[in-house]
């Protein structure tokens, strides 16, 4: 009997082995995850999930009982041997495999020193959740969001809906703008301040202070910002320590190729040891160089691919995705299409903040390579044909989401 | 046989993903509410999994229903 190891128990390594399953693949499949959970759906974690009334129950995902897998939670691998086809695992276990699917994703990035005790916080598990939420919900407090990222900006929508007052401070020039570019940015910003946030951009915090709760930060070597909490979103670290040593190549995430297989430091593809998800980096037509699609649409489909792949070794479909995400903030849910982050140039069809509706389209080399809109759903799904139609003229049929689908 | 679709507009938060993938059984009307056809053709089963898998708030129901009578 074949047996397939997965390691990373959340969205994308569930997708994996429901698609094998949907497949009718009967044999082993084993999920490994170093969090004590059964997989759970992170985006809420910055949204709804904080507000209190909000239950665990609202986080889930596909029920894994149904799946027959052996679900191993709270075990992490630290060592994957690819010539004997084993993962050795932090108990000292070690589980042999035929097939395996790396999808261990990305971790919050850390401040380089030691933090006050209390008050400072990370987001991106659920156990970093429950943290920020008690602290968020025991009255009402000066909040500090450090990064201007998606988390740091949708996290700070969040705090200011229960009440606090909230600085966001950031490197860009506006939140969100290395993503999502200048035009949009601006859209966001606005809507920050009409809510009453203190947006300070183009900043560095250089300092935390407090010894055992945080009471502030240093701003660009001179400021002080009172704060009795503060979110660190500075950004993700691909959880890719563990293969340090494995002979896989890895460039700032785990490479894999256009089939979700992960390559050997010759870049030769390893057919029976695949990829998906945040952790991954591949090559796509929209970009120069490898890009890393760290949304949620991109570790569902991505998985199903992977778990393609593994069951077709001789015909594995291509992934060349038309990449989509959202993002919601004061209620204003943008959803994005294609590469917005690889444009040199946008193009402004709307920009009407009164009735909150946005439309921008992304060029590269004058070749539309993204779109994002709010309020504008009719319009997304057309710039989404329209992306999906120039990377099938490339030869090559965009990834469809099921594997009966992949033809 | 055919296939049965259904969606919880309580849960629908108008994503689109299912739009993407199966953009002639789901679209949007002029008000961005979502809008579906309630049955297809057993011959859509695939590609109407992939549209439930792909929302982000498992908000698709997909069945199988046995031969209508007419
Ligand atoms: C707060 C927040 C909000 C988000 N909001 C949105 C949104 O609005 N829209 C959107 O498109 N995307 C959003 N995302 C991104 C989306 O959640 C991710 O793209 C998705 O979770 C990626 O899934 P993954 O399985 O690849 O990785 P992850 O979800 O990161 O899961 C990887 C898992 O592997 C585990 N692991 C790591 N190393 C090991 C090891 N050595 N052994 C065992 N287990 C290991 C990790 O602990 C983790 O459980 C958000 C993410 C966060 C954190
Ligand atoms: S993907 Fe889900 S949430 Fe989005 S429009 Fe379709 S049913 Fe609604």
């Amino acid at each position: 009997m074949t047996r397939i190891v997965i390691v990373g128990a959340s969205l994308a390594g569930l997708n994996a082995a429901q698609a094998l399953r949907e497949a009718g693949y009967s044999g082993s499949i084993t999920l490994v995850g170093d969090e004590p959970h059964a997989p759970y759906d992170r985006p809420p974690l910055s949204k709804q999930f904080l507000i209190p009334g909000t239950e665990r129950e609202s986080l889930a995902l596909a029920d894994t009982a149904l799946l027959g897998l052996t679900e191993e939670y709270g075990r992490r691998a630290v060592h994957l041997d690819v010539r004997n086809r084993a993962v050795h695992l932090d108990s000292g276990r070690v589980l042999e495999f035929d097939q395996l699917v790396i999808a261990t994703g990305v971790g919050a990035r850390q401040w380089p020193e030691p933090v006050p005790r209390q008050g400072v916080h990370t987001l991106r598990t659920l156990d970093d959740a429950y943290g920020i939420k008690q602290d968020l919900n025991s009255g009402v407090r000066r909040v500090l969001v450090v990064g201007d990222g998606f988390i740091g900006s949708e996290a700070t929508s969040t705090a200011r809906s229960l009440g606090h007052e909230v600085t966001l401070a950031g490197k860009g020039r506006a939140p969100l703008n290395r993503a999502i570019g200048d035009d949009a940015a601006g859209f966001v910003s606005r809507l920050h301040r009409e809510a009453g946030v203190t947006v300070l951009p183009g900043v560095r915090v250089t300092a935390l202070h407090g010894s055992q709760r945080v009471t502030g930060a240093t701003v660009n070597d001179d400021r002080l910002v009172p704060a009795d909490v503060v979110l660190l979103a500075l950004g993700d670290q691909p959880h890719t320590a563990w293969l340090a040593d494995s002979g896989l190549k890895i460039d700032r995430g785990l490479v894999t190729d256009v089939h979700a297989r992960t390559l050997d430091t010759n870049g030769e593809p390893l057919p029976h040891i695949v990829a998906a998800g945040d952790v991954t980096r591949f090559p796509h037509p929209h970009a120069s160089g490898l890009v890393t699609l760290g949304h949620w649409s991109n570790a569902v489909e991505q998985a199903r691919v992977a778990a393609a792949t593994l069951l077709r070794p001789d015909a594995p479909p291509v992934y060349r995705p038309v990449a989509s995400f959202w993002t919601t903030q004061y209620g204003v849910k943008f959803r994005a299409v294609g590469l917005p982050d690889q444009a040199d140039r946008t193009e402004v069809h709307e920009f009407d903040l009164a009735r909150r509706r946005l439309d921008v389209a992304y060029y590269r080399n004058d070749q539309l390579i993204g779109a994002l809109t709010a309020n504008r759903a009719a319009r997304i799904v057309a710039y989404r044909s329209q992306l999906a139609e120039a990377l099938s003229l490339l030869g090559i049929q965009p990834a469809r989401m099921s594997i009966a689908s992949v033809r | 046989m055919s296939v049965r679709i259904t969606v919880d507009m309580n849960l629908c938060e108008s994503h689109g993903q299912c739009v993407f993938v199966a953009p002639d059984v789901f679209w949007f009307d002029e008000d961005e509410i979502l809008n579906h056809k309630p049955k297809v053709d057993s011959s859509e089963y695939d590609r109407v999994v992939a549209a439930a898998a792909a929302c982000p708030v498992r908000a698709i129901q997909v069945s199988k229903i046995g031969e209508e009578v007419q």
